[in-house]
């Protein structure tokens, strides 16, 4: 993980200092509202239905041990005992008092964590895959590019006052499982023929209120320009993005009414005054920032341990846990596991305190002393000894942390909601919760098999719903709450978006509606088709047929 | 004469900033002293601004182009540019432009909406003079140009990013 340094220290006391003298200028009326809110906002604080919120950054979702005690003690003291774990790999506490806030972030600091950016019309917390580093899919690891672009977002001084917020992933695996193409920036890794590393860039890309797959305007940029190459888009974003219209202020729009050539043109064109300047990446620099992510003292293990083998052939609930929640390592006998935030009954992405310390305690056991947050608002342990794999179960089963639901229906991708958010117009917890309740048979979630079910409670899109293989979004129906249903949404390498079905349903329909769209995939489905696949041989008809059949 | 914040200190504005300036209007006689004038006029008035006995210079507002000004700063002393908002963040690059790119040595001066909070990221993008808006404590002001003691990126006040730096 990276580590900071004196500088990083420094800077980061500076900004306490800071927010705290903007704080109190605030809370003795020296300060207006509206003057302390893109301030706040900076620090991640939002002023939510029932208290402030405050999101913290957990950058590209690696997390220490260390880390995760200092939020549970965080959640003990400032909130009621839990944290949500977000969908851009962050996490937010739902209940502390403003005043509180520049202390929080003391106790922050003393872990090298910050809120710094987590909101507010600026470069947001970069994003990537959770497996970086540890998969066997992988064309180069992320993290140091990521670490390389946290540094230089933080505290832009051009690009503090966005029109809009401004968010970048980095994909360095072959099959994207960062939803690369739906961000302001996607980045995917690649190797010229030449073998040096580089990055093919996409822009405009993005949820919300208009989704829109990014669209390329660089085929191949050496790592070294990408600084200078990122200083160019957002200059040009930030002169002509459009500022008269909240709803028209993303980068996707400017690059829409632009045209993507013409787009790309101006980037060119600003990126000829800083190519090859002082923001040309070091090879020192590459190299510093990639020994923070340098494997961890790896064993030579034995790749099928015994252990493994035969706890798989005893204990069934291990057996499918296993099958569900591991992802193939690149050193033999280590595996990435993978804890589901996701049980029945309890708010996608929520930990307790104690689930939290007990987490700590078993990444302090089982996996280096760190973790990862992931954009699907689960945890992973990227790099498990394959035989201590049912050792780690049965401690996650004890603290009812061995949902086994990864990548199934349950496993559902969910923002705060009404229950919380002042933006959103419907809940979105209580959908979720109604549909893992209908879905309670494991054995049929499993023959199910792979699907992605997002829920937002707005058109701003926190929980992705466009990407859904089944997205549900709640509007506003004249004061009353409705679920707009979609299919076919995907975040794969050919990111497509969803389709609206139809006419938006009530609240207590759509567990109904869930039920009818998997029968129809039943029917239609090929072999062990997967959801997606069917789809889109099929298309939306015979969904759209079923779910909106008059009764007899 | 009211105040301003200049090179981080709090000097006299012997400037007479002209905001609203209609093009076809003649810049009237009776306005003497130095005056800031708006770009458009700027550009359209070349000839008769050369006869005036004080000094000119320009303000942009915040969707203009700095590059209008490219084969006139040799004879400008000072480029203001204008916050409509604190929130609109285009003056952060045309000042880095202005003086990153277009290599403007002379005085950039934010006007309009320019409150304390913004001031460290404004001089870090070029700006050297600050006209704060009228409810605001220039004494109190000044302190945030300590703010951070250091920064990742490069700037016009420390081209060289924390990166090439590190010890």
């Amino acid at each position: 993980m990276y580590r900071y340094d004196k500088y990083d220290h420094k800077m980061l006391e500076d900004r306490i200092a800071q927010f705290r003298d903007q704080t109190n200028r605030f809370l003795s009326g020296d300060l207006a509202g509206d003057e302390f809110l893109p301030l706040r906002l900076q620090n991640g604080l939002y002023v939510q239905r029932l208290a402030p919120m405050l999101r913290i950054a957990i950058p590209y979702g690696m997390l220490s041990s260390t880390q995760m005690r200092k939020l549970a003690f965080i959640a003990d003291h400032y909130d009621k005992g839990y944290a949500h774990f977000t969908t851009r790999q962050n996490v937010q506490f739902n209940w502390p008092e403003l005043a509180d806030v520049p202390d929080i972030l003391e106790h922050l600091a003393e872990v090298q964590m910050h809120a710094i950016q987590t909101s507010g019309n600026c470069i947001r917390n970069t994003t990537t895959d959770q497996y970086a580093g540890a998969t066997d899919q992988e064309i180069a690891d992320s993290r140091p590019y990521c670490e390389i672009i946290r540094q230089w977002s933080t505290f832009h001084p051009e690009f503090a006052y966005l029109p809009r917020k401004f968010k970048i992933a980095v994909c360095g695996t072959k099959t994207d499982q960062a939803a690369t193409k739906v961000h302001d920036i996607g980045l995917f890794i690649e190797r010229n023929e030449a073998g040096e590393l580089g990055f093919r860039v996409l822009v405009g890309g993005g949820l919300g209120r208009t989704p829109v797959v990014g669209k390329e305007i660089k085929e191949f940029l050496p790592e070294k320009d990408l600084l200078s190459y990122l200083d160019a888009i957002l200059r040009v974003y930030n002169r002509e993005g459009r500022r008269d219209n909240k709803y028209k202020a993303r980068i996707k729009i400017l690059v829409k009414e632009t045209g993507v050539d013409e787009f790309a043109a101006k980037v060119e064109q600003e990126w000829a005054e800083l190519k090859d300047g002082p923001l040309t990446l070091t090879d020192e620099e590459i190299q510093r920032c990639k020994s923070y992510f340098q494997d961890p003292a790896y064993k030579d293990l034995d790749p099928e341990p015994a252990e493994l083998t035969q706890a798989l052939s005893t204990d069934v609930l291990f057996a499918n846990w296993y099958q569900q929640n591991i992802a193939s390592h690149k050193k033999a006998g280590y595996a990435i596991a993978n804890i589901c935030l996701k049980k029945t009954g309890v708010a996608p992405g929520d930990v307790t305190t104690a689930q939290m310390n007990f987490i700590a305690d078993l990444a302090d056991k089982y996996n280096f002393g760190e973790m990862r947050i992931t954009h699907e608002q689960n945890i992973v342990f990227a790099d498990v000894e394959k035989a201590a794999l049912y050792e780690l179960w049965q401690a996650l089963k004890s603290q009812e942390l061995h949902t086994d639901n990864l990548g199934l229906l349950t496993d559902i991708i969910c923002c705060p909601g009404g229950d919380f958010c002042a933006l959103a117009n419907a809940k979105s917890i209580p959908i979720a919760e109604s549909i893992q309740r209908q879905f309670d048979d494991p054995a049929l979630l499993r023959d199910i098999g792979e699907i992605s079910l997002n829920i937002s409670g707005c058109m701003n899109a926190c929980g992705h719903h466009h990407v859904g293989n089944i997205g549900i979004l709640g509007v506003d129906k004249k004061g009353s709450e409705f679920y707009q249903v979609s299919l076919g949404g995907s975040i794969e390498s050919d990111t497509s978006l969803g389709r609206i079905i139809g006419p938006a349903f009530a609240q207590e329909e759509i567990p109904t509606v869930i039920s009818k769209i998997i029968e129809v995939f039943k029917s239609e489905r090929q072999g062990e088709e997967r959801f997606i696949d069917t789809y889109k041989r099929v298309g939306i008809d015979p969904f759209k047929a079923k779910v909106y059949a008059k009764a007899d | 004469m009211q105040k301003l914040i200049k090179n981080r200190e709090i000097v006299q504005d012997n400037w007479v900033l002209l905001k609203e300036l209609d093009a076809n209007s003649d810049l009237d006689a009776s306005i003497e002293g130095n005056v800031i004038v708006p770009l458009d006029y700027y550009l359209s008035h070349l000839d008769s601004l050369k006869g005036r006995q004080s000094k000119v210079a320009v303000w942009l507002d915040s969707h203009q182009d700095p590059k209008a000004l490219k084969d006139h700063l040799d004879k400008l002393e000072l480029v203001a540019i204008n916050f409509p908002a604190f929130a609109d963040g285009r003056g952060y690059s045309i000042a880095r432009e202005l003086s990153a790119n277009l290599k403007f040595e002379g005085e950039i001066r934010a006007i309009g909406d320019v409150l304390r909070d913004q001031l460290f990221y404004m001089r870090r993008c070029g700006f050297n003079a600050f006209h704060m808006r009228e409810d605001q404590d220039l004494e109190a002001s000044l302190a945030v140009f300590d703010t951070f003691s250091d920064a990742y990126q490069s700037s016009v006040d420390q081209p060289i990013p924390l990166f090439r730096r590190r010890a």
